[in-house]
């Protein structure tokens, strides 16, 4: 029993881009389950994690996320969320995240306006919560982000309420897009639902530069297993 | 009738796009110009019945993201 699988639902829309790159780090890096989940659908088959992965869906029109929340998957995934289920939402699933207000606050476009591509040092800041489990309070890790509107805005009390609640899960050493307080990752007051704007999925094997970021996808399959 | 909805972000809240442009004006040398923020426009179409409802709705649910961002509206016959 210790050791059965954990499925892990990988929603995707139309314009997600990085949802074989997770799919495979799931399967094959992380050795457990994953499904495809195709945003028309309304069943989560029977996904433990459902992971909202990054890309452009509907091509970022309007605003970064604002269409794809309004897609049938969407409601399946509240239901889940409210229920306890955990969600895991990477750049562009984060931006959807904030958009159907499973997370709070907005992305502002970069403060230099470009799109980055890079690796980032982040540091842990809440190594509690059940994507996070399997990191030390404080450590410094390395994950790429690839973005244009990752400026993270939140209203001052809201900020302060935040911070309090120690839901900034992830910090960025150096702000590379004007987000406030460096904040690259944040967690719902539940502690099921985690957004961040790095890409866990790309830093998950040795031969692309860092494997900090697999025990993102390890920290919730053993949480799930163990709860 | 046709509606007029314009979104655009609040005041307090930083609107890089808008300062980029403020700058490259001053660059041009339009000295004068003070503050530059970007927004959006939208034209629409619609039924006259209960109009100014669904626009405030539509603009409130889908076109504006409240956290960050007003709207105003006018309509046209």
């Amino acid at each position: 029993m210790g050791n059965r699988k954990i499925r892990f639902g990988v929603v995707v829309f139309p314009g997600t881009n990085c949802d074989r790159d997770t799919y495979h780090v799931i399967k094959e890096v992380a050795e457990e389950e994953a499904v495809y989940l195709w945003h028309r659908e309304r069943d989560l088959r029977g996904s433990q994690v459902v992971v909202l992965p990054g890309g452009f869906s509907y091509g970022d029109y309007l605003r970064s996320g604002a269409i794809a929340r309004f897609s049938p998957i969407m409601e399946a995934i509240r239901e889940f969320a409210e229920g306890g289920g955990l969600v895991l939402g990477i750049c562009n699933g984060f931006q959807i995240l904030l958009e159907a207000g499973l997370l709070p606050g907005a992305m502002l476009r970069n403060k230099g306006l470009r799109f980055i591509c890079r690796f980032e040092e982040l540091e842990v800041e809440n190594a509690e919560t059940p994507f996070t489990l399997l990191y030390e309070k404080g450590e410094r890790v390395k994950m790429p982000i690839a973005h244009i509107d990752g400026n993270y805005f939140i209203e001052p009390h809201k900020l302060a309420l935040l911070e309090r609640e120690k839901r900034v899960v992830f910090r960025y050493r150096e702000n590379p897009n004007g987000s406030l307080n460096d904040i690259a990752g944040i967690i719902n007051r539940g502690g099921n639902i985690l957004g961040m704007m790095p890409h866990p999925e790309r830093a998950s094997e040795a031969e692309l530069g860092s494997t900090d970021g697999l025990r993102t996808f390890l920290s919730a399959a053993k949480y799930v297993r163990e709860s | 009738m046709k509606a007029k909805i314009e979104v655009f972000l609040k005041p307090e809240v930083l609107d890089p796009q808008g300062e980029t442009i403020k700058r490259a004006l001053h660059t041009l040398g339009y000295d004068t110009i003070r503050e530059v923020r970007q927004g959006k426009v939208f034209y629409i179409e619609l039924d006259e019945k209960d109009a100014g409802k669904v626009i405030e709705e539509i603009a409130r649910k889908v076109l504006a993201n409240p956290v960050i961002e007003d709207f105003r509206w006018e309509t046209e016959k």
